[in-house]
């Protein structure tokens, strides 16, 4: 397959001042529409000259949708919002430092600078395969090469996969599902709310997309409910450059500690399904259980159950049991031990 | 826009990997447009179906009221397999539909009911069956011939009455098998490419060509299958074929039935005397 890379192909620009008007061009292109809010994850695709939507609809210029405030003591965040905002926000710190942990260790500064919060949970996946553009079942195909005898897939899924065992690469998806997160969604219909877990699309429901987002509809905000402000917090992510890096897999959990006991908890990985995965099992599990290395232990074994590692992918299954046991029962002990 | 959807696959080549969905609207507009022109062409332009010679009281009195038909395993068989055609249906064709859910592994599961209810068929059809009374035998053919030259205004004999089945029954099955068998064969292979607990996956079991082609044949037959299972409901809610679909639920046909369209010595079939 010949691919020119770095030559864009040729489209229709649109740069809308406000939500209404961007709603009005998407229901207008439908699916010949292309949302682009910080272009990262747009231009790669655009470039490779693999995606070649006939309109683009550029959200730089939708001052709505930028920007942090507080609403009933939790958060509202605009869904164009830098990543780099979202770090640097003494709200978001104070309270719901798991999401300014887990956007700081997104990619690098100067993407992070780019990127945006809305851009980052909606991001496609990062399959080599599928991004070079061969014709796998993400890309509407009949084959997935990451999952073949001789595939290399030592990124990619060990639970949930269904045909593709691409995983979700975003670094704040599963800090959002930790804090009961909810996504704001509009169309020229109307607005719908979606919790985070549920904004987030597996293949066995739709192969080719990797959220709820339908043809005509908008990101325009998240959600952050005060329940989980000033809670235990606790991210990890884990990735093969420190520099800057997709996750090989990160974890995320808010917890609410009573006597030494786990009252309340919520905990979600990511980068090991097509989707972040909300453990609720696990939260079952430690509930009213001591946060101590026993619980983790137990909360890591039970995490990973049902795990189905690919040719390379095997240590996956050590990660996420260790991730999980450590983001149960703190960081007691050493790193890697 | 083509039939067929290719890719070209990591070693250059250009293989087809399915057909085009938009063909199953073709498949449901039309079945549709057949049902509707059939439905008009029976009620207004259609003459009475005429057969030979009504039959008289003393005939008429040696067979039971009610006539065998299907048996209970023939009626079972028909109806496992229509449920799981049914899933088929809805699970390949909804999600495209735009009504999404994880159907690969429901539609597989169908997939071996109807690939163990059809197995069975052909067991019992061929060992415990009169094998022969679906398929089209010469009579069929020339009836066949007579009744559309008389549809179409022409002179011909008249037709005689059915055998066991009549002649749009066994051409009806003869498609149904040709389709079936198609998505049934393809299918089983296709197994292979998802997880399941019976193979392990092995997506190069054949090369990309062959691999598009069973996805093209088992797109196409599926599409078929569209058409020709909503012409097959129509056919059993039509009024005067609705003693035949009775009789797969009970069993039988009624008397009158049977010496108005079928010939007893064709079908023969047990008497009172």
């Amino acid at each position: 397959m010949a691919i020119i890379r770095d030559i864009m192909p040729a489209f229709e620009l649109f740069q809308p001042a406000t939500i209404g008007d961007a709603l009005g061009l998407l229901d207008q292109h439908g699916s010949d529409a292309w949302v682009m809010a910080g272009g990262l994850d747009t231009f790669d695709w655009l470039k490779d000259r693999i995606k070649r939507p006939k309109v683009v609809i550029d959200l730089s210029q939708v001052g709505e949708l930028r920007g942090i405030k507080e609403v009933n003591g939790g958060l509202e965040i605009g869904a164009t919002t830098t990543l780099t905002e979202v770090v640097r926000n003494p709200l978001v710190k104070e309270k719901f430092s798991i999401l300014s942990t887990g956007a700081e260790l997104a990619a690098s500064p100067q993407i992070r600078n780019q990127g945006t919060l809305g851009g980052n949970v909606s991001q496609d996946a990062r399959c080599w395969y599928y991004r070079g553009g061969w014709k796998c079942y993400r890309a509407g195909g009949n084959i997935c090469f990451a999952d073949t005898p001789t595939a290399v897939n030592r990124e990619h899924a060990i639970l949930h996969a269904d045909r593709c065992v691409a995983v979700n690469p975003s670094d704040s998806a599963p800090a959002l599902i930790a804090l009961e997160a909810q996504m704001v969604i509009r169309n020229v219909k109307g607005e719908r709310v979606v919790n985070a877990e549920d904004y987030f699309v597996g293949p066995a429901i739709n192969i080719t997309h990797m959220t709820v987002l339908q043809p005509g509809d908008l990101l325009t905000a998240i959600r952050i409910p005060a329940t989980w402000a000033g809670a235990q917090f606790y991210y990890e992510k884990v990735r093969d450059r420190q520099v800057w890096d997709f996750p090989l897999m990160n974890v995320a959990s808010a917890m609410v500690v009573n006597g030494g006991n786990i009252e309340k908890i919520r905990i979600a990985v990511n980068a090991a399904a097509a989707t972040p995965l909300r453990l609720k099992a696990v939260e079952d599990a430690v509930r009213g259980q001591p946060r101590n290395t026993a619980t983790g232990e137990m909360a890591g074994k039970l995490a990973i159950v049902g795990a189905e590692p690919l040719r390379y992918n095997g240590y996956k299954v050590p990660l996420m049991r260790n991730l999980v046991k450590r983001a149960i029962s703190g960081v007691e002990e050493p790193k890697w031990a | 826009m083509g039939v067929i959807e290719t890719a070209t696959n990591p070693w250059g080549q250009s293989v087809p990997i399915h057909i085009e969905f938009y063909l199953m609207w073709v498949a449901a507009i039309g079945g549709l447009a057949f049902l509707m022109v059939h439905a008009i062409y029976v009620q207004f332009v259609a003459a009475k179906a005429a057969h030979s010679a009504p039959v008289s009281p003393a005939i008429e009195a040696r067979y039971p009221e009610k006539i065998k038909r299907h048996s209970l395993v023939a009626r079972l068989f028909h109806w496992v397999m229509s449920i799981a055609m049914f899933a088929l249906l809805i699970t390949a064709f909804l999600p495209r539909m735009g009504y999404p859910f994880a159907w690969v592994t429901w539609h597989w599961i169908a997939g071996l009911v109807l690939t163990a209810s059809v197995i069975f068929h052909i067991f019992h059809a061929s060992f415990w069956m009169d094998f022969w009374s679906i398929w089209p035998d010469k009579i069929d053919i020339e009836d066949g011939k007579r009744r559309w030259l008389r549809a179409t205004g022409k002179s011909a004999p008249e037709p005689r009455k059915f055998a066991k089945y009549p002649m749009e029954n066994k051409m009806y099955h003869l498609i149904i098998v040709l389709a079936g068998l198609s998505v049934i064969l393809t299918g089983v292979f296709m197994m292979k490419r998802v997880r399941t607990p019976f193979f392990t996956r092995n997506p190069y079991l054949f090369t990309d060509f062959t691999w598009g082609m069973m996805y093209v044949l088992h797109g196409l037959a599926g599409v078929g299958l569209i058409g020709l299972i909503m012409a097959h409901v129509y056919f059993a809610l039509r009024p005067e074929k609705f003693d035949i679909t009775k009789s797969m639920i009970g069993g039988s046909i009624t008397r009158d039935h049977y010496l108005d369209h079928h010939d007893p010595e064709r079908w023969v079939v047990e008497t009172t005397k």
